[in-house]
């Protein structure tokens, strides 16, 4: 993952991340990120439950383009409201969108179409405060939004890119079109051709707090003990501190915590296809 | 068993249950409406059916306490796992009867702000943002929002629009290219506010047990219209109850502090 996140996340990249919503969540990533002081990020994703929050409060971030930033079931993100209420640590540029725009955005920038009209966003000021949205002809246009590098957390790949995912998708598979690169962090339907993946980094339990459909339900109690801690900036940097910066890497970080209760035990698995030919 | 028998929260979950006809398409979203889901289907509307913008379909409750709709057993069971767009897609058909948007502000014509409150430049707070909530907003037939019933949140009117309701009155949607009908209700901590059909301003309709118009007129930053036949919100039923302790055995959301 280190070598993943040095190569081809570079200082001011654009990323996409948490794109199956609340599943999925590229935490270990995310935190390399973090480790590494990467800067002047631009974050792109629908939702990303507390992973935006904390790039934010690590100061990585100069600008957001998402539909929310927060905590899904804890609320309000601290270190999002720091920097975009006080500039701390930082001075942060927010693109606001809905969760049906980010995914046109992605859209637009994968079929290399210059926009696309929709019908959403009509009277909401989102399309006023938001430079890459425009009303034209009672219509809203959302201008194309293309990472440079979307990371995806999936249950399985193999070493040549190819990847299955299973579960809702939310807007993968349009960030992993639009992006210039892909980097997939294991735990196949293949989502995406492997001449868009950069790398696949086998990252087991990588997306911890997040559920991951078959394997880990959500940790939810982490997710209450970051809301509370990170309700303050000192108490923000001590948990970063604890998760992160004092950890080498995402073993390490599973190694601190007891993730039996969270594990996945009903196994449910499908009907095989037949792609029999002859 | 006491007088309060049922926290605000459970009566709120009961009461937006209730809003949920048999046979519809319902947009459940988050928190509190994924429980009213629930109830609904295993009370009144067994052939009610759940969309999750994140991607998926279900027809019956989940199997166990959903954190977040993406929790496993909300993926368990469901009849189609797909991506974002193909929910929206059937949103911006008009196929979805019902949607929920959490609120954090809304005023007197039912325009929901979840994004800034002051200047957005420099926000005296920021919020979240939409997450799906303008789509819904937009492109649902009806929807309906719950929040905590206080003057900073029912304000005369939002500062920021994130998700529009009525806009500036009746009439509103339909000049500005709007698909869908607006909301419905707005179903709080103290009571319930709905809409006169064709869109318009709040009016008080229902007031939950244990509270008065008084009350809830004084907890409203608007001058709060009154319906003619305002009438108490009915309590949960032994049933209700009984089916959201079932989905949310712990309390998380219903008998949080």
């Amino acid at each position: 993952m280190a070598e993943a996140v040095a190569r081809f996340v570079p200082d001011g990249a654009t990323v996409a991340m948490g794109t199956a919503l609340e599943p999925a969540i590229p935490f270990a990533a995310g935190h390399e990120l973090i480790r590494q002081g990467r800067r002047d990020l631009t974050l792109v994703g629908p939702i990303s439950d507390s992973l935006f929050d904390q790039l934010v409060g690590a100061g990585c971030v100069a600008r957001i383009c998402a539909a929310w930033v927060g905590n899904v079931s804890e609320g309000l993100g601290h270190c999002y409201r720091r920097a975009t209420e006080r500039d701390e640590p930082r001075p942060i540029e927010v693109r606001d969108h809905s969760n049906f725009s980010i995914s046109l955005a992605l859209w637009a920038a994968a079929w290399g179409s210059p926009y696309l009209p929709t019908r959403t966003l009509l009277g909401s000021d989102i399309v006023t405060t938001n430079p890459d949205l425009v009303l034209a002809d009672g219509a809203v246009l959302v201008r194309p939004v293309a990472p440079d590098v979307t990371i995806l957390h999936v249950q399985r790949a193999d070493a040549g890119g190819h990847a299955h995912a299973w579960g809702p998708l939310g807007i993968s598979e349009e960030a992993g079109l639009a992006a210039r690169r892909v980097i997939l962090s294991d735990p196949n339907r293949v989502l995406l051709p492997e001449s868009k993946v950069a790398a696949v980094v086998h990252e087991p339990g990588g997306a911890h707090p997040a559920p991951l459909q078959g394997h880990w339900r959500r940790d939810h109690a982490f997710h209450r003990a970051y809301a509370e801690r990170s309700r303050t900036a000192e108490g923000y940097r001590a948990w970063l501190d604890e998760w992160v910066l004092s950890v080498p890497d995402r073993a390490a970080y599973l190694a601190r915590l007891d993730l039996e209760p969270l594990r996945v035990r009903r196994r449910l698995p499908s009907v095989p296809v037949d792609y029999g030919d002859e | 068993m006491s007088e309060a028998a049922y926290t605000a929260q459970e009566l709120m979950v009961a009461v937006a249950a209730r809003e949920i006809r048999d046979g519809e398409l319902v947009f459940a979203g988050m928190r509190l409406p994924v429980l009213a889901y629930g109830v609904a289907r295993s009370t009144h509307a067994p052939g009610a059916r759940a969309l999750y913008e994140l991607g998926l379909l279900r027809d019956q409750p989940p199997a166990g306490f959903l954190g977040t709709m993406g929790d496993p057993p909300n993926v368990a069971g469901a009849l189609w796992a797909t991506r974002l767009s193909n929910v929206m897609a059937l949103m911006a058909q008009g196929e979805v009867d019902l949607g929920f948007i959490g609120g954090a502000e809304v005023d007197r014509f039912g325009n929901l702000n979840t994004s800034y409150v002051g200047d957005p430049r420099r926000p005296r707070t920021k919020l979240p943002g939409s997450g799906g909530g303008a789509d819904i907003a937009i492109l649902s037939r009806r929807w309906v929002t719950l929040m905590a019933h206080e003057p900073r949140r029912l304000v005369e009117r939002v500062s920021y629009v994130t998700s529009p309701g009525h806009g500036d009155g009746e009439g509103w949607r339909q000049r500005h290219g709007l698909l869908g009908g607006g909301p419905a209700a707005i179903v709080t901590t103290l009571a319930v506010l709905r809409f006169p059909a064709g869109g318009g301003e709040a009016f008080l309709a229902t007031v939950h047990p244990g509270h008065t118009v008084e009350e809830v007129r004084a907890a409203t930053g608007w001058d709060l219209r009154v319906a003619p036949d305002v009438a108490e919100t009915p309590a949960p039923t032994a049933e209700e109850l009984a089916h959201i302790r079932r989905l949310d055995p712990d309390g998380f959301w219903t008998r949080r502090g």
